[in-house]
């Protein structure tokens, strides 16, 4: 009987590849997420009429849907409407829109919570909008959307568990692999647990320190 | 796009997917029952300056960081290795309760700390004792405090229950994905498993903001 540590050094590849797809897609779900998120907080913020309308219905359908339910509804229907994506991509593209929309109402309130004073000031200087918000606003409110974006990164890490259900060959899914062929469920479902809690905690400080260094030039 | 809708599949099972949300709705009024009770105690402890104070705020950091999906799959297959054999509804229920213990600790130790500590003063010179003056002082005041905070955290709950999918549970999302795999009605199903899901969040969303005020402080 192969004791624990012989089966994890064994499949020390597997799971360390699981881990790095988990950070890839965790990655890119985010970057992408935040980029479409600015746009859309843009858009809330300072767009009137039906496009306005139109990504409000966006971000409150996609807040209102569970993780789950976006990623398969994204790994079934982009092959039955052509767009020939696999696993992985359609996965990483469910966990972007999820994470655009909470980017985007995180946008939303940061911008909202600058004083109107600034685009004021910015206006009497002759800056245009794009100006503006590039070296007024956005800095901004980068500063006080900080906590909360690093909350939906994590969020995000924790989503990405998810894609182990269509069969993408993250942490979660290499982890139970290894356990179908050691049968030592628990000792691996902890170590595959103690691993996430490691990234995620490591993801909470090192949000609070760039916390502490963004505030420390406002004090 | 050689896709033409046709709701029928959907229509005919639509019983499936009612008795499914009514599981979630079900699943998640369970879970923040005991997770409430579970969090206030832990609350009360992380505002203490007793030693205890350590292991609740680990425990409350390992439930935060550790991934929902990553607990469920732990409590179902690996605990019976430890002889603790639940079945997958108890198994479900008490993840997600301890998982929403944790959260809602953090919840109650900020509106814990907001309670004028003049009320517990008053207790004191009353001669109530200590777990009086909590029960019957602090308690009913911060529970008008955290009712928005609650609101929001049973509202994610009910879209957490959809992970009950990846232990079989018989929940919305479990159904939404039985009508898919017999009747490849992709586009259909999970629009409608969506729409489900957001109406009932949109609906959960005024009926608590309608208590909300009806408990709410008078200013």
């Amino acid at each position: 009987m192969q004791s624990f540590f012989d089966i994890v050094w064994n499949a020390r590849f597997a799971l360390l590849g699981g881990l790095g797809w988990t950070v890839l897609i965790s990655v890119l779900a985010v970057i992408g997420g935040s980029l479409i998120g600015i746009l859309v907080g843009l858009v809330l913020s300072f767009v009137r009429g039906p496009v306005c309308w139109l990504v409000r219905i966006y971000v409150d359908f996609i807040r209102g849907t569970p993780v789950l339910v976006l990623i398969l509804a994204s790994f079934y229907i982009l092959g039955t409407i052509g767009w020939k994506l696999n696993a992985v991509q359609a996965g990483v593209l469910a966990l972007a829109i999820f994470c655009s929309s909470h980017v985007g109402e995180i946008i939303r309130g940061a911008l909202g919570a600058i004083p109107k004073g600034q685009t004021e000031a910015a206006k009497s200087l002759g800056l245009n909008f794009v100006k503006t918000f590039v070296l007024v606003l956005l800095p901004q409110a980068a500063r006080i959307a900080l906590p909360a974006w690093v909350n939906t990164a994590a969020e995000i890490v924790k989503a990405s568990t998810l894609l182990s259900i269509i069969g993408v060959a993250e942490l979660l899914l290499a982890t139970q692999e290894v356990i179908a062929r050691s049968f030592m469920g628990l000792p691996f479902y902890f170590l595959a647990g103690a691993i996430y809690f490691a990234v995620n905690f490591g993801i909470e400080q090192l949000g609070k320190a760039l916390e502490r260094r963004l505030a420390a030039d406002t004090r | 796009m050689g896709y033409t809708l046709n709701f029928g599949a959907v229509w005919r099972d639509i019983d499936l997917l009612w008795a499914g949300l009514g599981m979630g709705l079900l699943l998640a009024l369970i879970s923040i029952a005991i997770g409430a009770f579970i969090g206030l105690a832990l609350s009360f402890v992380l505002v203490s300056k007793s030693r205890a104070r350590a292991f609740a705020a680990a425990y409350v950091s390992v439930f935060r960081n550790t991934p929902l999906l990553v607990l469920i799959l732990f409590t179902y297959f690996a605990m019976p290795q430890m002889g603790i054999r639940l079945g997958k509804l108890e198994s479900f229920v008490a993840t997600l309760a301890l998982y929403a213990s944790a959260y809602l600790a953090e919840v109650f130790r900020g509106a814990l700390l907001s309670v004028p500590t003049g009320l517990t003063e008053a207790g004191l010179s009353l001669g109530l004792r200590p777990w009086k003056i909590r029960l019957l002082i602090v308690v009913p005041i911060m529970l008008r405090t955290v009712l928005p905070s609650l609101s929001s955290t049973f509202i994610s709950l009910f879209k957490d229950t959809s992970l009950a999918a990846a232990i079989a549970v018989p929940e919305l999302t479990y159904y939404a994905r039985k009508i898919n795999n017999e009747s490849f009605r992709v586009i259909e199903v999970w629009l409608v498993a969506s729409l489900f899901y957001v109406g009932t969040c949109v609906l959960l969303a005024m009926l608590l903001r309608l208590a909300e005020r009806r408990l709410a402080l008078p200013k």
